[in-house]
């Protein structure tokens, strides 16, 4: 049965295109408008994966990750964050909040996909 | 599908740029409050970073310049000024301005544009410096040659918390080329040490790879910064090149940094094999030793494989010739139990040295001898590539067969007996599973199904299970069936899982349509008695719209099993070790506290059990503290009650000769070490009996 991702993104476009790329390779999605709503969402559901924005109202993306980290369900999942190329120091931000990895914006779907494939195997 | 994206992009953008004008004007009145900054400075981020995503490329590059600024703002670099504010209105209507023109080619004016790029930059008092230089990647990737590297990946400790699985880094290491693993445990501490969430192996891997050093660190790219990662080129792999011995172990130890020149020189002073003395003197450990071993053989691998064409060192032989040696190997087996037992009343030393050397030799014939008989299952995994081609085809669907562990290697009977069962498993999944084009596509799924096959070793069974992303089981269809049908009554409340099995019920199947794939409902309870009489269990599982999981568990043998020896009264019996999940001992006190309900309590979990003294009617009274041995078949944990556990026993199977053939409960009988027999449980079809008996 197919895996579960979650993105999490404040922009309606973006969170449209990785859904439909995610879709298109087999998983099911779970959205999130921001921080917050992911929290909550995560809380309930059971996800393989999380693909978040950094920058979001409410709750940003390194708030969400340490939240996520501190829930037994999601202590070992792949975090992936998506970052812009001018927030090197927010990568390392990331990752010390538990990240596995990024991916830059902007990024093509045959990008989003391998690192996906990269992180879940 | 681009032209959707970017229309919701259109969309969004007007939006936010709305909500900017309001957030501007707000931050006219009150300039520090920080909630309005973060507000701004979100907006022109999602513009920029959405818009470079959907190919609005001078957006993305306006909007950065006035992200950078309220980036100073919102770090407390930069004052909120009357100024800022009206240049950054100007900017939101340019914006707009380039997304009204953007469909049809370079939108808003150019010159506005740097006016206000100008204007903010002087604001901020700094030049920028030129722009940044263009990506190196864009140089492409010339094609290297056929190379062999040398790595070693040495993780973090807390390389789980990231959520970093290093297995699937190693196996896409593996999809470059050819790889050899080496796991170096050295660094284990003892068991009270161990910290379950760390990592404390790290791996040597030897690839071959025409796709250069780069590609290879592409795969470490998430993790490098916090793991020691080695990269060394060790051997090139020209067309011209000379077919040579490869490196010395000591040369290899030494490139690693492993071993150093004095060491060295003191160990071949010695004049022996240098990888035993190595490890002897305690200079290194076997890991090391074992891990340039495996570089060693590596490269000559690769190197024959250039070579190619070297003549195939194996011989056929018939399958009865094997049939025999096994059987022989079965004899020897029992024999040499008698032999043990013998040894250990006559309590003679001598006998008991030479029993246990038999004992040791046994063994390895026996797993030898089985081993000729192993034949990976791959070769059946491709026919059924054409069936499902064939079928989708026939029947009008998009289906895609993966595979994964073909590799996996079976008993060759054990293949042969699973052909049946899969196959109709397999139609189940393209028949009722994956639906019509059409209709993934309204259920959001691409239109192409997916069944996906694999194989996988766990234990001393093999996993095979089938996966489709298809329409999954209807519960509801399911119950109604099962009511119709008689098999359950309208009232049961059943589990999911005790729902799902009903379909492997007699005379059970929900199709609709009758078609010629499958349907005719002598489906799944046939398959299921194929699976049990090969001493294996089936388990599925769904969810609706999603897809179904069958997973089929067998044992790697037919003719020898490891069992756990159970007595009742005189009798020994022997239960499946595969099946056993634990022993509980079961006093008096608490058969009378369940008032004859035949339920335990193990852990605040309720087990039924089946006292097998009753079961087989065995004379006499039971011991008073019995033992349950918990075995777990198709997901369900039951008990059985005997008077004593004896131990583990290599068991080979005896059938029963043909008077007993339907005898019910048993699968088979053994000859103990004593020369006498054993009856071999066999423990779904006692669990059927008794449900059907209380029924």
């Amino acid at each position: 049965m197919a895996k579960v991702i979650m993105t999490a993104d404040d922009s309606a476009s973006v969170r449209q295109m990785v859904t439909f790329t995610l879709k298109q390779g087999g998983y099911d999605v779970v959205e999130a408008v921001d921080g917050k709503d992911a929290l909550q969402k995560l809380s309930s559901t059971k996800v393989d994966m999380l693909i978040t924005d950094l920058n979001m109202p409410n709750l940003d993306g390194i708030g969400l990750i340490k939240g996520a980290r501190a829930l037994p369900s999601c202590k070992f999942i792949p975090i992936v964050m998506l970052t812009t190329e001018s927030q090197d120091s927010k990568k390392q931000e990331g990752k010390a909040a538990g990240a596995t990895g990024w991916i830059v914006k902007p990024f093509k779907p045959e990008q989003l996909m391998a690192v996906v494939k990269k992180v879940l195997g | 599908m681009i032209d959707q994206h970017r229309q919701a992009f259109k969309e969004e953008a007007y939006e936010l740029l709305a909500e900017l004008e309001t957030s501007l004007l707000e931050l006219e009145e009150q300039p520090d409050d920080v909630d309005v900054i973060g507000r701004v400075f979100r907006a022109m981020h999602t513009i920029k970073g959405s818009g470079s995503m959907f190919g609005f490329d001078d957006i993305a590059a306006f909007t950065h310049e006035v992200e950078t600024i309220f980036d100073m703002v919102r770090n407390g670099k930069l004052q909120v000024t009357g100024r800022l504010v009206n240049l950054t209105l100007a900017a939101r209507d340019q914006i707009r301005a380039m997304l009204d023109g953007a469909d049809d080619g370079g939108g808003g004016d150019l010159k506005v544009s740097g006016e206000i790029i100008m204007g903010l930059r002087e604001l901020a008092g700094f030049q920028p410096a030129a722009a940044e230089p263009p990506e190196a990647a864009a140089a492409g990737r010339k094609p290297a040659n056929l190379a062999t590297y040398r790595i070693r990946f040495a993780p973090s400790r807390d390389i789980f918390i990231t959520g970093t699985n290093p297995l699937t880094l190693l196996q896409e290491l593996k999809e470059l080329g050819t790889c050899s693993v080496v796991a170096q445990t050295g660094d284990f501490p003892c068991l009270e040490e161990i910290d379950p969430e760390a990592c404390y192996v790290y791996w040597d891997l030897i690839v071959t790879t025409d796709q250069g050093e780069n590609a290879i660190r592409d795969v470490f790219i998430f993790v490098e910064d916090d793991c020691e990662l080695r990269i060394e080129q060790v051997a090139e792999h020209t067309q011209f090149e000379e077919p040579q011995d490869y490196k010395k172990l000591g040369m290899i130890l030494l490139e690693r940094g492993d071993i150093t020149t004095k060491e060295m020189e003191e160990i071949l002073a010695q004049q022996h094999r240098f990888g035993e003395l190595a490890v002897s003197n305690g200079i290194l450990d076997q890991g090391k030793v074992q891990s340039a071993l495996v570089e060693q053989r590596h490269v000559k691998e690769v190197r024959q494989e250039k070579q190619a064409t070297e003549a195939a060192s194996s011989i056929r032989v018939p399958a009865e010739r094997l049939d025999l040696l096994v059987n022989l190997v079965g004899e020897m087996v029992t024999v040499q139990a008698r032999l043990s037992q013998t040894a250990a009343q006559r309590e003679d030393a001598e006998l008991v040295a030479i029993a246990e050397e038999v004992e040791r030799l046994t063994a390895e014939l026996r797993d030898s001898a089985l081993n000729i008989r192993m034949l990976p299952i791959g070769s059946t995994f491709s026919k059924f590539k054409r069936l499902v081609r064939d079928l989708s085809v026939e029947l009008g669907k998009q289906i895609e067969m993966t595979t994964e562990g073909g590799e996996t290697e079976l008993d060759k009977t054990v293949i042969e007996k699973l052909n049946d069962p899969l196959v109709h498993l397999i139609r189940n999944s393209i028949d009722h599973g994956i639906e019509l084009p059409e209709a993934r596509v309204a259920a959001g799924k691409p239109a192409h199904g997916t069944v996906h096959l694999a194989a996988v070793h766990s234990g001393d069974s093999v996993v095979i299970t089938i996966d489709d992303d298809g329409a999954g089981l209807d519960k509801e269809a399911i119950r109604a069936k099962a009511i119709e049908r008689g098999i359950i009554p309208a009232t049961a409340e059943l589990s999911d899982k005790e729902l799902f099995s009903l379909v492997f019920a007699p005379g059970f199947s929900t199709a609709k349509k009758i078609s010629s794939v499958s349907g005719r409902g002598v489906g799944m309870d046939v398959v299921k008695r194929a699976i049990e009489l090969l001493r294996g269990s089936i388990d599925i599982s769904s969810v609706q719209g999603k897809g179904t999981r069958i997973a089929v568990k067998i044992p790697l043998t037919l003719a020898i099993i490891e069992s756990l020896r159970v007595q009742i009264g005189e009798d020994s019996f022997m239960l499946p070790l595969a099946l056993v999940d634990e022993c509980v001992e079961l006093t008096r006190e608490d058969v009378e506290r369940s008032h004859g309900r035949n339920l335990a309590h193990v852990r605040a979990q309720l087990i039924p059990y089946i006292p097998l003294r009753e079961h087989f009617r065995i004379q006499g009274t039971p011991p008073e503290i019995q033992q349950i041995v918990i075995t777990q078949v198709n997901g369900t944990r039951v008990g059985f009650v005997v008077d004593q556990v004896i131990g583990e026993h290599q068991t080979v199977i005896k059938s029963l000769g043909r008077a007993y053939r339907d005898v019910d409960g048993i699968s088979g009988a053994t000859i103990l070490g004593d020369g006498s027999v054993a009856l071999i449980l066999d423990v779904p079809q006692l669990l059927q009996a008794v449900e059907a008996g209380q029924a």
